[in-house]
């Protein structure tokens, strides 16, 4: 037996309390999972214009769909509960246990592979958001496009919103002509020398939006002839730092996301245990119930443990009743012709199949 | 002849004292609720003092949260009250208490319709205060240099691009003052100079906005300089450019929302209150009607006024009337002085008596 443990009567019905408490807060914690899975989604999908992918949804979507699985998981768990203590009604549950067991481990698992997926799919999100803002600089300028009109104003409200500039950096702005053909004035000699001193014959300026600008700045905004020093008094290109927003939207918004993901890690964390607590706490119920039962004196003493042989029988017990279930599922036809004869040789079949590799086969085949 | 005069059984006195109770605890929360606008209205409020000439806005929160912290109390303790009443052995404690209770529950009910009112009636000294705090801002705009007006800028454009407003009236207040520094203009250039020169004040002016009145929804580029050089197509065209809402405005639609929502909230509340009050008058009086018929298990009336209204208000006025003759004549322990009730029973001869004695 493993990590086995005597439980009296009183024992066993403060377990049965103490896991009915924690199961509710088990329940209340697949809940917070839940929100917390919504709250990023909506949080991604308002930044949807400027992402080129999807994939950084993986981690909401695990983390809804596991909290809705942990709700009813526990909720099945408190039911379980209430019934442990009546001998009438706790067999019923039997079967079901194995299967909540396993459901159990399983969110634990995919909880877990949240927080690394979190971590791991930074550099994703960094490409998603490189493709998509380069993309929503280039089609600034397309206000009457349908399908793009709205990126300018998007653009805009994400600079201002995240206090940022372009993709990298400002400079950005320079390489792209984001001022429509729609409002240049064709005839100005400016406007002719520098779309003809541009290979592609596009108007690049060294200038950048208004949703640049930084409030901070103690100077009123220069948005145009940023690389010209003597186009502006006592301006140096150099070391003029507050006119505009230095960082890039790219960084500020994979760093807010970061910040969003890291600071649900322990939450996540604490739930981990807290749903490890009561899938440990219940299988200890469960075998002293059972122990219980099986004693002449239900009242008396019983013993509750983890797992009823070793680690590495268990596990070896478990392959073969896996492999006894896909043998049924192979031979089912032909079982069904002659199933006594078969199940008879079933049995001393049955244990040889630890060392065997490959199912054996039936006499009747 | 009293005024609204209800009889009440002991089941049914019982079960208004219960039911008061229950109404005193909700009112709790009511008051909790009054404290929390405060709260919040004070917050808001103080996020653009800075644009707001006055300060004296502030007395409209700071009355909520009083009043709410005030409610707390005095309906807790009402419960408390409200609870014993059911019985009549409990409510002798009370029963000095529970006049002077009514009479201050009174007072600080119409203190929450005050707070009410208030809400409602600020919208004029409001507009006023933001109108010269706005155009004090905005004239110091390009102070950044100067102490305690170097955050200006940066609220003012923040306030522009968080309210999608632009000046004070409208994007023109801006060519009216010089909003660009003097250290970042280029006094040997003729331009500049003539600029200012051509100013009474010597100051700066152009054509031009700052960018923060620059508004997202426009399909073009900001244009913020040289305004005022263009033909009619482009005044419809610049229009959209810029946001056309002055900040005053802007502001004063802002606050005034919350503040009619407040003041529409405080007013239920002032309704329940207004209902708590009634129930307890009506229970503190078929309690002492009760005692004083000596029976507790009969049935007594309940009421409003004892009186009609018009003796009510008399006998109170002699009441403080005679109050002011009592201090008059302390000195002497001697003297019996007669209230209007004794000297109607007292024979006439006996006056003479008494005034010998002094």
């Amino acid at each position: 037996m493993l990590l086995k443990i005597t439980f009296t009567q009183q024992r066993r019905v403060r377990l049965a309390q103490g896991l009915w408490l924690m199961s509710w807060l088990a329940v209340m914690s697949g809940a917070f999972i839940f929100c917390l899975g919504v709250y990023l989604k909506t949080e991604l999908l308002r930044r949807a214009e400027v992402m080129d992918n999807t994939e950084i949804h993986v981690v909401p979507n695990i983390l809804m769909m596991v909290g809705l699985v942990s709700i009813g998981t526990n909720w099945v768990a408190t039911r379980v509960c209430q019934d442990s203590l009546d001998a009438s009604r706790f067999p019923r549950w039997k079967l079901l246990l194995m299967a909540w067991f396993t459901v159990a481990v399983l969110l634990c698992c995919l909880l877990l592979a949240v927080v690394v997926l979190s971590y791991a799919l930074q550099g994703r999100l960094e490409e998603s958001l490189k493709v998509g803002l380069r993309n929503g600089i280039r089609f600034y300028k397309d206000t009457d496009v349908p399908g793009r009109c709205f990126q300018k104003e998007t653009i805009d409200r994400l600079q201002m919103e995240f206090r940022c500039c372009g993709n990298n950096n400002f400079k950005d702005w320079f390489e792209v002509q984001w001022v429509s053909n729609r409002y240049l004035d064709f005839t100005s000699k400016d406007v002719k020398d520098r779309i003809r001193s541009n290979v592609d014959g596009r108007y690049l300026l060294d200038g950048v939006p208004f949703s640049c600008c930084n409030p901070a700045s103690p100077r009123p905004c220069l948005q145009y002839h940023l690389t010209d020093n003597s186009a502006h008094y006592s301006y140096d290109y150099q070391a003029e730092e507050l006119n505009l927003y230095s960082r890039g939207c790219r960084q500020a918004l994979t760093d807010y996301y970061m910040e969003m993901m890291n600071s649900t890690g322990p939450g996540v964390l604490s739930v981990i245990l807290i749903q490890m607590s009561v899938l440990v706490s219940l299988r200890y119920l469960q075998t002293a119930v059972e122990g219980a039962t099986a004693l002449e004196d239900p009242e008396g003493e019983s013993v509750g443990y983890l797992l009823e042989k070793g680690v590495k029988e268990t596990f070896e017990d478990v392959k073969a009743n896996v492999l006894n279930i896909l043998k049924f599922a192979q031979v089912d036809p032909s079982a069904a012709e002659g199933s006594p004869g078969a199940e008879d040789a079933e049995k001393p079949a049955d244990n040889t199949t630890e060392k065997a590799a490959s199912p054996t086969p039936s006499p009747a085949s | 002849m009293a005024v609204g005069k209800v009889t009440f059984t002991k089941v049914e006195r019982e079960k208004l004292a219960e039911v008061l109770c229950l109404l005193n605890w909700i009112s709790v929360v009511t008051g909790t609720i009054l404290f929390g606008l405060g709260l919040f209205l004070r917050v808001e409020i103080q996020k653009w003092q800075e644009v707001m000439s006055e300060q004296g806005i502030l007395y409209v929160p700071h009355m909520l949260i009083t009043t709410g912290l005030a409610a707390c109390c005095i309906n807790f303790f009402g419960g408390k009250i409200c609870l014993d009443c059911a019985d009549t052995n409990k409510f002798l404690r009370w029963k000095l208490v529970m006049m002077p209770y009514i009479i201050c529950t009174f007072f600080f009910t119409s203190c929450i319709l005050a707070g009410a009112l208030m809400c409602y009636g600020i919208r004029s000294q409001m507009e006023e205060s933001l109108f010269m705090g706005l155009r004090n801002a905005m004239r110091y705009y390009k102070d950044t240099d100067t102490p305690g007006r170097c955050n200006l800028k940066r609220t003012v454009d923040l306030l522009q691009i968080q309210f999608q407003c632009c000046g004070n009236t409208g994007y023109r207040d801006w060519f009216q003052i010089q909003w660009i520094s003097s250290r970042y203009l280029d006094m040997s250039s003729s331009a500049v100079v003539d600029r200012m020169r051509s100013n009474v004040e010597g100051k700066y002016l152009m054509d031009g906005v700052p960018f923060s009145c620059c508004s997202t929804f426009s399909p073009w580029p900001c244009i913020q300089h040289h305004l005022s050089t263009s033909s009619t197509q482009d005044e419809q065209s610049r229009q959209l450019n810029l946001w056309r809402r002055g900040c005053r405005q802007a502001l004063l639609d802002h606050y005034t929302g919350i503040m009619q929502s407040i003041g529409l909230t405080v007013l239920l509340i002032w309704l329940f209150e207004l209902l708590v009050l009634t129930g307890v008058r009506y229970l503190q009086t078929a309690m002492e009607n009760v005692l004083r018929l000596g029976d507790p298990e009969s049935e007594s009336d309940g009421w409003f006024l004892e009186n009609s209204l018009a003796e009510t208000a008399r006998s109170n006025f002699n009441i403080i009337k005679n109050l002011g003759k009592c201090y008059q004549v302390d000195d002497d322990p001697n003297i019996n002085v007669p209230t209007a009730a004794a000297e109607e029973e007292l024979p006439s001869h006996f006056i003479p008596e008494t005034r010998t004695k002094t």
